[in-house]
């Protein structure tokens, strides 16, 4: 098994969109993936590193949400044989939000670096779990409700207990909320609990330190969840949240600034009806 | 082209590369001025006046979320003038439905501020006209940055939002020492609605979901018309207007709702003692 960490870093033209942690999974018959990078560049650099140390068909190629730091480079990827996989919200979302995502990063990172970027969508969906066989090693997958997104999914390794967790945990990275901040409380006390021997994040280094090291995002996540709570109970509009919620983490994380205040709006808008 | 090299680990043994660029995004090419043609086709070619000292659009510079950006419309008539706003319409120009909605108000409503929150798709000019009752139109306009391009002008959550379709809920808010001299209160309309856009195209079938949205909502205390809304695709999912009116003394607050498939919602709160 395999995982390319990316940078900390919103996607721009230097890094051609390779920001988030890409993973691959070798088995007796077939190789999987997790994951195909923020360009269609990043994901050709994916499957060549893969092409270098197996020439095992890949069967599925597993998207952990829509984000598109994770899909760009599906379009490297179209083979016979070749399956996408997702949850079961994954095309609807691909469907409102690609093409919205293709203008916005051809603005953002230039045509050369969108070159070749097609929004690909899954057609095994996962609904609740879901077992893929790779010959000597099963994945398990799992989907979620919804959390950092409403079209997540984890894939667990059981021969090893490693835990490929997509974006439903962050390291370093300020946790992004673009799905339901309860969903994401409720997610991580959830992973918390499960018996796994690292876990991958979507974005940052890889974890041993289990699940201590999930703290930060706990209570980052809290903070919001109090913070905004106290606001709405005051009669706060959503700017006020926006400026002031969360503030507290800002030393912790970095991307602070890019995210926070979005996570703040998104969540009031989802308290309020609390 | 990146020089990067693309590094590869076993998992076992992982290391973090963390560089933090942090770039932002950069500012597209310039286009023209859609606002001219925007302005003649929404006003039938009427005469549109400079606003400044008679009202306000307040919005944050850079759009967090762009699905769900905060505008606020006041009226900001200097004490003395007589004139009272009918009407405010706010329009975002680079939308690809540019008037996000218009907000007429009651003769009695007392309305000063109305705030809502809207879709911004792109970088873009907002203006905000006032129909005034001397029956001329006046402008205001700000410039709102998009977010990055991570944030998308749709629904995070459509499945909650559709399982609870319709749903009403009217917040009375306290008052601070200000508005309770001048004896204004301030209360918000929610409604959950995924107000789809009806621009997004289903990938099997290749057909455009159809939209659906609330394309009208009116607001009364007691048989007085407090305001009327006539919204479109630009108003975010849940459409949520908060405002301030002068009360009548009406027991009740009352709120209607219709969407594109003509459901009608309905709802009505007792007024709550100013605390």
């Amino acid at each position: 098994m395999f995982a390319h960490i990316g940078d900390i870093a919103l996607m721009n033209r230097e890094n051609d969109g390779a920001i988030a942690n890409l993973s691959f999974v070798i088995g007796d018959d077939a190789v999987v993936v997790i994951d195909t990078g923020g360009s269609a560049l990043e994901g050709s650099r994916l499957l060549a590193a893969i092409r270098s140390r197996t020439d095992k068909p890949i069967r599925y190629v597993i998207n952990t949400h829509l984000h598109p730091d994770h899909v760009f480079g599906n379009a490297a990827f179209v083979a016979e044989g070749t399956t996408f996989v997702g949850h079961k919200n994954l095309p609807r979302g691909l469907a409102a939000r690609g093409p919205f995502y293709v203008d916005a990063f051809r603005r953002i990172m230039g045509d050369d670096a969108m070159a070749g970027v097609k929004i690909i969508a899954p057609t095994l969906l996962v609904s609740d779990e879901m077992r893929l066989d790779l010959g000597g090693r099963s994945l398990l997958l799992k989907a979620w409700p919804a959390a950092h997104t409403d079209t997540d999914l984890t894939v667990l390794d059981e021969k090893s207990g490693i835990l490929f967790a997509g974006d439903l945990v962050f390291v370093r990275h300020v946790p992004v909320v673009d799905g339901s901040l309860r969903g994401f409380l409720a997610a991580t006390d959830a992973l918390a609990h499960m018996p796994v021997a690292k876990v991958i994040p979507g974005h940052g280094a890889g974890i041993e330190d289990w699940p201590r090291a999930l703290e930060p995002q706990r209570r980052y996540l809290a903070r919001l969840r109090d913070d905004i709570r106290a606001l709405i109970a005051r009669g706060a509009s959503i700017d006020t949240a926006a400026q002031t919620a969360g503030q507290s983490e800002k030393g912790y994380w970095e991307l602070f600034e890019d995210y926070n205040a979005r996570n703040a709006t998104a969540a009031f808008a989802e308290l309020e009806w609390e | 082209m990146s020089g990067a090299r693309f590094r590869f680990s076993c998992v076992a043994g992982l290391a973090i590369a963390v560089l933090g660029l942090g770039i932002g995004a950069t500012l597209g090419e310039s286009k023209d001025d859609p606002w001219p043609d925007i302005a003649f086709n929404a006003f039938n070619g009427r005469a549109l006046v400079d606003g400044t000292g008679l009202l306000a659009i307040d919005m944050p510079y850079r759009a967090e979320d762009a699905a769900i950006v905060p505008v606020t419309v006041r009226a900001t008539l200097p004490a003395g003038d007589e004139r009272r706003v009918k009407a405010f319409t706010i329009i975002i120009d680079e939308n690809p439905s540019p008037v996000a909605a218009t907000f007429t108000l009651g003769a009695n409503s007392g309305v000063s501020s109305i705030s809502t929150r809207v879709r911004v798709d792109s970088y873009t000019n907002v203006h905000a006209v006032a129909e005034l009752s001397d029956g001329k139109l006046y402008v205001v306009q700000t410039y709102v940055k998009a977010s990055g391009g991570c944030s998308a002008p749709t629904a995070k959550n459509t499945d909650d939002t559709v399982a609870s379709l319709g749903q009403m809920r009217m917040r009375q808010f306290a008052n601070d020492t200000d508005m309770r001299a001048s004896r204004a209160r301030e209360a918000q309309i929610m409604i959950r609605h995924p107000n789809n856009s009806g621009l997004q195209m289903d990938q099997v079938t290749r057909l455009y979901v159809p939209p659906f949205f609330v394309h009208d909502m009116k607001i009364w205390q007691g048989d007085d018309l407090i305001l009327s809304m006539d919204g479109g695709i630009s108003i975010s999912q849940d459409p949520n207007i908060r405002f301030t009116y002068m009360p009548n003394g009406a027991r009740s607050l009352r709120a209607q709702a219709t969407d594109t498939d003509n459901h009608v919602f309905n709802g009505d709160w007792p007024v709550e003692a100013q605390m």
